[in-house]
């Protein structure tokens, strides 16, 4: 079954009397359960494509269906209920909340949801981290390997349909990005849908599915012939 | 997201920003605590005020010689001698004013007053028995002067509570039937009337314009005759049975002196009639326009404390900005953003207000306190009204000015306000 299926999809950008184009008319999908990557350089409209995916921003032409049901005319509220109940995020720069505990952070996409039970969830999200034992620390005392798996704990938490991860080891040492891939690709097999957005062909090698974006096309849509299964560092994960 | 988790949102907010809180709801504190001390001290003076007033009596006229103020003040050592004994008499009894029950005159001037070779300066009123009376004087020993005494120009004297303990006190005699000289200041003949004290008057604190425990009372004769060497009369007092007959009194009283001073036009009146109901009237008048522009001033302090709120929102959505782009990433809507953001304003003016009110009640009450000691009769008085009003004003403020920057968080694009730095 597609979760995403987008057509034609494209993007201008109006400053004044200019007119920016960053996306050209994509055509893709991606299927329940998948670990898709995608790729680009700098400017190629990789994140301008994960902002619409994920309903932060809305294209200027083309159709987007997700699970079936075309976006168009979705209202904000509704997108918002959307991101809420059906979608993940994971940052780069983590997006942790300061002076507030670990189990807070976590809790944060449950006080806008209709959901009961948010300790108890936020507590099962953290344990599946590898977590359990940080609940009360504040973010500011644990570490960047720790915040990055705080912040798919809370991408977690709601039991979306698709986690986005944009670039989620960009701020981390290997080891500790090796550990974030591991649980990714740990949720992927117990069905999550991700989507992974890099530069880096290292870490896009871990996804199933390489999508490549160059100028605001696309320029090659394969499957990762030789994919890298990340190996958990047992300390780290302690 | 309901309300109540917003609540608790709201105050785990707070109590991570503790001192910039604190230092957001100063202003608030201080406008709220000024509004209601200010309110509170107000009352309390004008309970001073029209007490000392109504202890006088409020169903009382006052007759004084001269022309009434809209022709300007009286000409500076300008005597007026029109006002005399048998208008007073006229006005005692007369068919023509039936709800005046008691009239006395009197005169008034400064003396020094002598016992035993200690000397003080006291004012005395020269009267007639119906004083006591009209201003309901209690006798802490002795008799005020009799109709016989007064109709006879005896020699006695009646002394206020502070003069006879001036006086007496530091001898431990008995006023009692000694007898003082009392020379007005005017006078250049030495020695001074020699009077016997027949009465002390029970203290009653002093009144606005004077103070009767410091004044000593003598017949009328005595006091025109024997101090001041004058014929006229300085003011008739008159009681009147009920304050409902007070301006129909003032008419009478008016038409009597009219008729006997032979005056045709009421511009050439040389007398004038007042009332204490028109005294405490203009003083409820003054004390209350003095309470409304302390409280202005109070409540521009409120304003400048809520733009101090809207200083600090300002600088929290810019700081917050991250955070709120998080918010909507992870499903807020922007309603959930702007209540957020208003709760929390409203909920540090609300805070403010309360503690405000704290302050505020605890000063007017020590202020209360400390008038009392000192001796006033000072009601501590704080309206529920001024304190609903301050918690009102102070949380319409906090929406008032919350609403802009939570408007303005609102409307920041998630994507924009996750990249921020």
């Amino acid at each position: 079954m597609n979760l995403i299926s987008v057509n034609d999809l494209k993007k201008d950008y109006v400053t004044g009397e200019l007119v920016t184009s960053v996306l050209h008319g994509l055509t893709f999908k991606i299927e329940q359960g998948e670990f898709v990557a995608i790729m680009g350089p700098s400017g190629s409209g990789k994140s301008t494509l994960m902002h619409i995916l994920s309903f932060l921003d809305r294209p200027t032409s083309g159709s987007y269906k997700f699970n079936d049901q075309d976006t168009t005319d979705f209202d904000d509220n509704y997108l918002a209920s959307l991101r809420n109940e059906r979608i993940g995020f994971i940052f780069q720069s983590f997006n942790l909340l300061p002076r507030t505990s670990v189990l807070d952070n976590v809790k944060l996409p449950l006080i806008y949801s209709k959901k009961k039970n948010h300790d108890e969830l936020a507590k099962k999200a953290l344990d599946s981290v590898g977590l359990s034992h940080r609940l009360h620390y504040y973010t500011n005392q644990i570490s960047g390997g720790e915040k990055q798996r705080v912040a798919i704990a809370r991408a977690l938490v709601c039991d979306p349909a698709v986690i986005f991860a944009d670039e989620p080891t960009g701020n981390l040492d290997s080891k500790s990005g090796n550990t974030v891939m591991y649980i990714l690709q740990q949720l992927n097999n117990q069905g999550h849908t991700i989507i992974l957005v890099t530069h880096e062909t290292d870490t896009a090698n871990h996804a199933q599915r390489i999508i490549r974006l160059k100028d605001g096309k696309l320029v090659s849509d394969e499957s990762v012939v030789k994919r890298t299964v990340a190996e958990a560092d047992r300390d780290l994960l302690k | 997201m309901n309300f109540f988790s917003t609540i608790k949102l709201v105050i785990g907010n707070l109590r991570a920003r503790k001192g910039r809180s604190f230092l957001t709801i100063l202003g608030i504190v201080i406008g709220v605590a000024g509004v209601i001390i200010i309110i509170a001290l107000g009352a309390g003076a004008k309970s001073l005020i029209l007490g000392q007033v109504t202890k006088l009596g409020s169903n009382l006229l006052r007759v004084v010689p001269g022309k009434g103020e809209s022709n300007g003040p009286p000409i500076p050592g300008l005597v007026i001698t029109t006002l005399v004994d048998s208008d007073a008499a006229a006005l005692r009894g007369s068919a023509q004013a039936p709800h005046v029950t008691s009239v006395s005159a009197s005169v008034l001037g400064s003396a020094t007053v002598t016992w035993d070779n200690k000397s003080i300066d006291a004012t005395f009123i020269g009267t007639d028995y119906a004083y006591q009376d009209i201003f309901n004087f209690t006798m802490q020993s002795g008799q005020f002067f009799s109709q016989a005494q007064d109709q006879g120009g005896a020699n006695v004297v009646v002394l206020g509570s502070t003069t006879a303990d001036d006086l007496f006190g530091a001898s431990g005699v008995d006023p009692i039937g000694q007898v003082i000289k009392v020379k007005s200041s005017v006078q250049s003949e030495a020695g001074g009337v020699p009077l016997r004290v027949v009465g002390v008057i029970s203290s009653r604190g002093s009144s606005f314009f004077q103070n009767q425990d410091e004044m000593i009372f003598v017949p009328l004769s005595i006091g025109q005759n024997q101090i001041l060497g004058i014929h006229h009369l300085q003011a008739i007092d008159l009681k009147i049975d009920a304050t409902e007959n007070m301006d129909s009194s003032v008419q009478d009283v008016t038409n009597i002196l009219s008729q006997r001073h032979r005056i045709q036009k009421s511009v050439d009146k040389d007398f004038m009639v007042r009332n204490q109901g028109d005294a405490v009237d203009i003083l409820s008048k003054i004390t209350d326009a003095l309470s409304l522009f302390l409280t202005s001033m109070a409540a521009i302090a409120l304003v400048v404390g809520g733009i101090g709120i809207l200083n600090i929102m300002m600088v929290t959505v810019a700081e917050r900005t991250r955070e709120i782009g998080l918010r909507k990433a992870v499903g807020a809507t922007n309603a959930a953003i702007r209540s957020q953001f208003l709760l929390e304003a409203s909920f540090l003016t609300g805070l403010g207000g309360m503690v405000g009110i704290i302050i505020g009640i605890l000063v007017s009450y020590l202020a209360a306190k400390l008038m009392i000691s000192l001796g006033y009769d000072w009601a501590f008085v704080v309206s529920w009204q001024s304190v609903i009003l301050a918690v009102g004003v102070s949380i319409l403020m906090g929406i008032f000015f919350g609403l802009y920057p939570a408007f303005k968080a609102s409307r920041l694009d998630p994507i924009d306000a996750l990249r921020y730095e």
